[in-house]
């Protein structure tokens, strides 16, 4: 369902498995609201066009990016960040994978590409290289490391084996 | 080249915490190359103390030392070797104080986790050492030796990066996210294209949005301050048709670097070697010209900075790459006295040189004056940063060699033709009417703005790397400085070595082309460097056998090489691509091998070795800035695509250690070779030849014919 928040009209969604609500107006991007209302930092600003996946997260099970978002649009919806990966202090195995093979250098991009790859995983368990690749043609890494970061998923996902 | 040591005291680098810990004092910053985990890792090894003991101090204008710019991958031959002596010192200190203590030979002592002990279990801590007072005015001896490579521990492994493990989950890990108490966000509204000037504004329009706390206006500079983070950005919407601007003076064209040509030029001779016995009789002369547009640094995360006004004058925290300098040219505009300014150094997103991180510090400055002490945030929008920021310098090169009858190279000569590719804020080196930050130029009282400078050194700037490092009997090189630049240009990731080095390991391809030599033996036959050898040789043997040409239907497959030294003194690296051409150029496989000297972090330096590759492939295949007459036009990620996940090549990197060798540097070493291995692979696959990045599509069916 689409909220249509006003002022004093708050909009209510579940956040990393737990209820939240913002009383901010319907169209305030859900960036915004995540880092500076709600202080989830991991989503973050990159182009604020939804070109280059620095602030996804994923919706209903669909990462997409929050930049661009209406905050209304979530209004109902479940909504996970970077932040809500790791389960009783355990990281998320493409948390523990990323760090373990040293995939990052600034690490600016990889929340957005974790919240990619986890989306994608959820409905590929068994996923094959080159889907791994589309899933995270949406995300924008300036450093190269992305031959690194699709080690760790490949590692992660049933599909570790020799590599194409 | 040396550690920069200057014999000041120990506690200046070094502070020792009762709880066993050692803090680093450093000027250098967190760029995201690791440069913090690898001083980590070089004073940990050297006092042998636990690495998660060792932690660098934030780095401040208060209380750091300046240390000059972070860049030009000089961090580890610089300040990891003067932490080496100075830890050197410590610890010969705090072990000869502990021998007395305990009553034995400093021999006999052994150190583990901080804390020192004899053959007969007695043992004392450093920090208690330390407390006593076994340091104090201790100064830092430059001749201190440093463990013996055999001794060491931790330095030439691979310890896990621990600021990877707050980047991964989300916590505050970048200025971008830092939030201080009553803090405003602001925006800026910049010209449509630069010259122009802002003619009027309609105030009541913008200030009567949502949030909106002010509006600030300084001659051409405009400035939106809200409440919110979103209420900024649609001021800063709003204000597109709320300001009026003047035309632009019409852009040069810039789009081929050929423009370079038509502009006024100082010619500097180089070097020139082409005296000594008469040559050969010159059977023949192959010519080649090779050019590289400007390319954008576009870091991912946009150029951000908070600052703060309060009695005390003047707070800002930075991403800059050279926090000292920031300081000066910021207490320059702003007309403060330095001593009232403090620039705090935070980790940003990667930025490959110089972009707009100090320039949205000044933006940030002006915002925060009269807000009567509130912070304000200001973070450039992605068109701020790819219309505004300080591009890579475009290039030309020209490059011809004289070929004996026997195919044998008689002379080398090399011609280039670029701008300066430096025009970072400066500490006083430059007029006081003249400043580099961006707005500076914009304001009613407006400042100079400086041209990138004339190359102060063989290795600086459009010449690095521009001597071949191969032996030729008879070589010249000549540098075309051209000083007037179309469009803002500064420091991009190895200078003019990546176009330099590209022109010239694509060269050597043609003249073994030509010739019917094989390209690495061509390489090998003009190199007695034994450590240049080797690295062509591991990368090499890393590939293995050639693909075949041919592949299913259209596809056609081929390999190439290039090579440099880095800086003709630094790291060597050597790279081989493996590219399929179908509709599209690919780079599917690439080998690196380097060789940095002694390795800090054997995977820290794999990491900035193979990241140098896959960015450089970017480069090569996808990236240029675009213009036209009104301006810049690639102001987006579509505008200016970038290399992603689904083209990027597989990478393996060989790491040479050498134990005994002063380290050095080594982000910048890969960029060169890899965009030349890229040409001669395509090269090598299809019969054309490309001299002209990005190396496109459309470039190749043009040259294919």
């Amino acid at each position: 369902m689409t909220g249509s928040a006003g002022p004093g009209s708050a909009v209510r969604f579940t956040l990393n498995g737990q209820p939240s609500a913002v009383d901010v107006p319907a169209d305030t991007p859900l960036l915004y609201v995540l880092r500076n209302d709600l202080g989830l930092k991991g989503p973050r600003f990159g182009c604020g066009l939804g070109q280059c996946g620095a602030c996804r997260v994923i919706v209903d099970g669909v990462a997409r990016s929050s930049c661009d978002l209406p905050v209304s649009d979530v209004a109902g919806r479940t909504v996970t960040t970077i932040e809500g990966l790791a389960r009783a202090g355990e990281l998320d195995p493409l948390q523990r994978a990323i760090v373990d093979l040293g995939a990052g250098q600034c690490g600016y991009c990889l929340s957005g590409i974790i919240i990619s790859a986890r989306a994608f995983l959820d409905s590929e368990p068994q996923p094959d290289e080159a889907g791994i690749r589309a899933a995270l043609e949406p995300n924008v890494c300036r450093c190269g490391v992305h031959d690194r970061v699709l080690r760790a998923i490949l590692r992660v996902s049933d599909a570790a084996g020799p590599r194409q | 080249m040396g550690a920069t040591v200057v014999p000041d005291r120990v506690d200046a680098w070094l502070r020792f915490e009762p709880d066993g810990s050692v803090w680093i004092r450093t000027g250098k910053v967190e760029l995201g190359q690791g440069i913090h985990a690898a001083l980590e890792i070089v004073v940990a090894d050297e006092l042998d103390v636990e690495l998660d003991r060792t932690r660098v101090a934030p780095v401040d204008t208060a209380t750091s030392r300046d240390e000059g710019v972070t860049a030009g991958s000089r961090s580890i031959e610089e300040s990891g070797e003067t932490l080496r002596r100075v830890a050197a010192t410590a610890r010969r200190a705090l072990l000869a104080v502990a021998a007395a203590r305990l009553h034995v030979g400093v021999d006999e002592l052994r150190v583990e986790a901080g804390v020192i002990s004899t053959p007969a279990g007695d043992s004392c801590t450093y920090a208690t050492l330390v407390v006593d007072g076994a340091l104090r005015d201790l100064l830092v001896d430059p001749e201190a030796s440093p463990k013996p490579s055999a001794a060491r521990r931790i330095i030439g492994s691979s310890p896990v990066r621990q600021d990877l493990l707050r980047k991964v989950t989300g916590a505050s890990a970048f200025l971008q996210d830092l939030e201080l108490p009553g803090m405003l966000h602001g925006r800026i509204v910049r010209p449509p294209a630069p010259g122009s000037r802002l003619r009027s504004v309609d105030d009541a329009a913008i200030r009567s949005l949502p949030g909106v706390v002010a509006l600030v206006r300084d001659g051409d500079f405009l400035g939106v301050i809200a409440e919110r983070e979103e209420q900024a950005i649609a001021a800063l919407r709003r204000a597109g048709s709320a300001a009026h601007w003047s035309d632009a003076p019409r852009l040069a064209a810039t789009s081929d670097p050929r423009y370079l040509l038509a502009l006024p030029a100082e010619t500097i001779v180089v070097r020139d070697r082409r005296d000594g016995p008469t040559p050969p009789r010159v059977a023949r002369t192959i010519e080649a010209e090779y050019t590289r547009p400007h390319i954008a640094h576009g870091s991912v995360g946009p150029s951000c900075a908070v600052a703060r006004f309060d009695s005390a004058g003047l707070e800002v925290w930075t991403h800059s790459q050279g926090i000292f300098r920031l300081r000066h040219e910021l207490a320059l505009v702003m007309g403060l006295s330095e001593t009232n300014v403090r620039v705090h150094h935070r980790e940003g997103a990667g930025c490959y040189g110089h972009n707009g991180a100090d320039d949205v510090a000044l933006d940030a400055a002006l915002l925060a004056r009269g807000r009567a002490g509130r912070p304000v945030r200001v973070q450039w929008m992605r068109e701020d940063e790819f219309a505004w920021e300080p591009y890579g310098p475009a290039m030309l090169i020209r490059l011809s060699a004289d070929l004996a009858a026997d195919g044998s190279i008689i002379e080398w000569r090399h011609d280039l033709w670029s701008h300066g590719h430096e025009t970072r804020p400066s500490q006083g080196g430059r007029p006081a009417d003249q400043s580099a930050l961006l707005a500076a130029r914009h304001l009613a009282r407006p400042f100079v703005v400086p041209l990138a400078g004339r190359p102060r050194a063989a290795s600086s700037g459009g010449r690095r790397n521009a001597e071949p490092y191969y032996r030729f009997p008879r070589d010249r090189v000549v540098d075309h400085y051209v000083a007037e630049s179309p469009l803002r240009v500064s420091a991009l990731r190895s200078l003019g070595a990546h176009a330099n080095v590209f022109a010239i390991e694509s060269f050597v391809d043609e003249l073994a082309a030509a010739t019917g030599a094989d390209p690495v033996e061509l390489r090998l036959r003009h190199l007695d460097d034994v450590r240049a050898r080797e690295v062509i040789g591991r990368a090499v043997a890393m590939a293995g056998p050639r693909p075949a040409h041919s592949g299913d239907g259209d596809l056609l497959r081929g390999r190439g090489l290039g090579f440099a030294r880095y800086k003709n003194s630094a790291a060597y690296a050597a790279v081989v691509v493996d590219v399929e051409l179908d509709t599209e150029i690919h780079v599917r496989r690439a080998w690196g091998a380097i060789d940095a000297g002694m390795v800090i972090s054997r995977d820290g330096l794999a990491n900035q070795a193979e990241g140098g590759i896959v960015q450089a492939v970017s480069w090569t295949l996808r990236e240029a800035v675009s213009t036209d007459a009104s301006g810049v036009t690639s102001r987006d990620w579509d505008a200016y695509p970038t290399l992603r996940f689904p083209d990027a090549p597989a990478v393996e990197i060989d790491v040479i250690d050498r134990p005994d060798v002063p380290p050095v540097g080594a982000g910048e070493a890969m960029a060169g070779p890899t965009s030349a291995a890229v040409a001669n692979a395509v090269a090598d696959a299809s019969g054309v030849r490309l001299r002209d990045l990005p190396l496109t599509r459309e470039r190749f069916i043009a040259a294919a014919g």
